[in-house]
């Protein structure tokens, strides 16, 4: 059994947990990832599964959402927006069925700690559910997964029958004479699912466009009926926080920015992995304790996700605390902290013409400005560019369509190719103009990189 | 025999899902069961599902064309998609793709003369701390792939030939500390780490 309640009891405020390398802390959202049997019931009861949602049963809904509130979680989906606020939208006595919908669409370029989490413990993630739908009054929850996650979706879909054969889930669940269900939805491959409210036309069977927002998800969301939409380890923090208390989330993190958080690095680095640390912990501890140090020099890199405009990578930033509004006084955002580092000997214009391809490809065409400005103009361009067919004024072009394009579009996956191209023509603007001009690139790194062995 | 007509079981646990007069939402599951049995979605089996769900084969069409992992002409036995977004081709993805279409000489689309392999770009599998990784068929993914590892699963493919699949032998790359040393959380059995080999 853990040791939560000693924890939470520490009677003076010490100072706040900021470095993976603290002795107090200890990592809990990936606590049992990779452990043998750690997605089987047995396994989790040994482990304290199911005592924070007791917890949380035991109490209101509102008790929960004012526990969450005073933790300071914040949505771990990219938009960082308070969970518990987000909770208490949800109508009171309205009489209509309500719905979790939990966000584990995980397909933004760089991101991958919401697989690792359901394939090793799936119990954490059932236990967030009862807790987020007991928050927000619903007895139904969907886990709208990814389709390729299969080893998830199967992990998944093996704990759930357990639980429900244990009564934890159904009609009783856990004894609190509550009707409790949750499903697995597996998604298909399309990016733009993870947009909230693509994904709940995604689940109502209809194609994936965005819908138009008000009427807001928890005022007409699946099915019409008031839901709430959160990223899988948003209700996997919610399990952690009923479990070990408030205090023991804010105690880690800085003023603003509480709590664990997975941040994960992939490029060339020498441990890419995830890395269960406090909010607040430096880009250089992450990037050098724990990921090793890059491989190869390194120019910039993505904070969180192929989205997140990039950081140069200087000592300044390298020394900067990750959380929300550090990354947001740099003109970024922490997003799914999914770190994503740019070779120095990579030309600049290949790499954003991937993400530009990435972009077009999952634009679910259904406004102007993304589906022929990405889909179509961007890519062009990038592709006349990287063949050396470019000319100069191809650059000018460019940063016409951002404008173009940029906050104009239906939904944010355009500002989400925008954001990272335009931060790589402001940081590397020599980078375009040479290739613009000389057919050819000024770093020739990109291509050759297969390794044999 | 039309491909739902022995399944009844089946179908009732879908539809169990959804509130009863929501049956359209079934629509993807029931396109999975279709797609992981034979490869592909025949047109016959989209009126079947039409059907089950209560609207027209033209709408389950067109909810299928939305999606990048059903397809409507047959696949391979092993059908490779290999990741292309950036943080796998900064390990190389581009050049394995090359290497795999020349290798098994074939192209998007084509499915190789003994019916085993076909292959596809995908994008992001989120898994980029393995890259680079391919998804075979409906089924698990093989990361860390060096020329060298890619042959050997290549030829293990082709020594199986029944589209049957050998297991991933890639563990989470998660990080601890560990009496003051960062170490996996739980040890590799000397395969290969993350992307970083
Ligand atoms: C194009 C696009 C893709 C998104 N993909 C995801 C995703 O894969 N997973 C996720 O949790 N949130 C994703 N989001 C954010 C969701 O719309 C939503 O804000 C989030 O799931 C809310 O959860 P949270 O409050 O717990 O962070 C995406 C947003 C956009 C615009
Ligand atoms: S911005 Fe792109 S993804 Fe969003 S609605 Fe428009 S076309 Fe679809
Ligand atoms: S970029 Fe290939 S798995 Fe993410």
């Amino acid at each position: 059994m853990t040791t939560a309640v000693a924890e939470v009891a520490a009677p003076e405020k010490p100072k706040s947990i900021v470095s993976g390398l603290d002795p107090r802390f200890k990592p809990r959202l990936y606590e049992h990832v990779g452990q043998a049997n750690s997605w089987t019931l047995e396994y989790a009861l040994k482990n304290g599964a199911y005592e924070g949602a007791k917890r949380a049963l035991a109490g209101t809904p509102e008790a929960i959402q004012d526990e969450v509130k005073k933790a300071g979680l914040r949505g771990r989906g990219g938009a960082g927006f308070p969970t518990g606020v987000k909770w208490s939208f949800m109508p009171k006595e309205d009489g209509k069925p309500h719905y979790l919908v939990c966000n584990a669409d995980e397909s933004e370029p760089g991101t991958y700690k919401d697989r690792y989490l359901m394939e090793s413990d799936p119990h954490q993630l059932l236990e967030g559910m009862l807790v987020g739908m007991h928050a927000i009054r619903a007895n139904v929850g969907y886990i709208y997964i990814r389709g390729e996650y299969i080893l998830g979706a199967n992990r998944l879909n093996a704990a759930i029958a357990e639980a429900r054969a244990a009564g934890i889930l159904g009609e009783n669940a856990l004894g609190f004479g509550k009707s409790m269900e949750v499903y697995v939805h597996r998604g298909a491959g399309a990016y733009i699912c993870g947009e909230e409210t693509a994904l709940m036309n995604s689940l109502e069977g209809l194609r994936a466009n965005p819908r138009l927002k008000p009427p807001f998800p928890a005022q007409a969301g699946i099915f019409g009926m008031p839901s709430t939409v959160n990223n899988v380890v948003s209700i996997a923090s919610a399990a952690l926080i009923m479990r070990h208390g408030a205090d023991w989330f804010s105690s880690m993190g800085t003023e603003k920015s509480k709590g664990n958080f997975l941040f994960h690095i992939s490029g060339p680095v020498k441990r890419p992995g995830v890395y269960e640390l406090p909010l607040g912990t430096t880009y250089r501890e992450i990037i050098y304790t724990w990921g090793g140090g890059p491989t190869e020099p390194i120019k910039a890199f993505n904070p969180g996700g192929s989205s997140t405009p990039m950081l140069p990578f200087t000592d300044e930033i390298l020394d900067m605390q990750a959380d929300y509004e550090n990354c947001a006084s740099k003109g970024t955002f922490l997003g799914t902290g999914g770190i994503i580092l740019i070779p120095q000997n990579c030309d600049i214009v290949n790499m954003m013409y991937n993400y530009v391809r990435f972009y077009g490809h999952e634009s679910c065409g259904k406004c102007t400005p993304c589906r022929e400005g990405i889909g179509t103009w961007m890519n062009r361009i990038f592709q006349k560019l990287v063949s050396g067919k470019g000319d100069p004024n191809d650059v000018k072009i460019l940063e016409d369509l951002f404008g173009n394009i940029k906050g104009k579009s239906f939904c944010l996956l355009a500002d989400s190719c925008i954001m990272p191209v335009q931060s790589a023509m402001k940081l590397f603007r020599d980078e375009f103009e040479y290739i613009a001009q000389h057919g050819k690139p000024m770093y020739t790194g990109y291509g050759n990189r297969w390794k044999d062995e | 025999m039309s491909f739902f007509t022995n399944k009844q079981p089946l179908v009732a646990d879908i539809l169990s899902r959804y509130p009863a007069n929501r049956k359209r939402s079934a629509v993807m599951p029931l396109l999975r069961e279709v797609q992981n049995a034979e490869g592909y979605v025949s047109d016959a089996a989209c009126a079947e599902i039409a059907a089950i769900i209560e609207s027209t084969a033209t709408e389950v069409k067109s909810v299928m064309s939305f999606y990048s992992t059903y397809s409507s002409s047959p696949t391979g036995k092993y059908h490779l998609q290999v990741c292309m977004t950036l943080s796998c081709a900064l390990q190389g993805s581009d050049q394995m793709w090359d290497y795999l279409c020349e290798t098994l000489d074939i192209g998007v689309g084509d499915v190789t003369p003994d019916g085993l392999f076909s292959v596809q770009k995908v994008e992001c599998l989120g898994s980029c701390g393995t890259a680079p990784l391919m998804q075979v068929s409906d089924s698990g993914y093989y990361e860390c792939l060096t020329k060298k590892r890619l042959n050997a699963l290549l030829a293990d493919f082709k020594a199986r030939g029944d589209g049957s699949l050998p297991e991933s032998d890639v563990k989470a790359p998660v990080f601890i500390q560990k009496n003051g040393d960062v170490v996996q959380q739980i040890t590799a059995d000397g395969m290969p780490v993350g992307g970083a080999l």
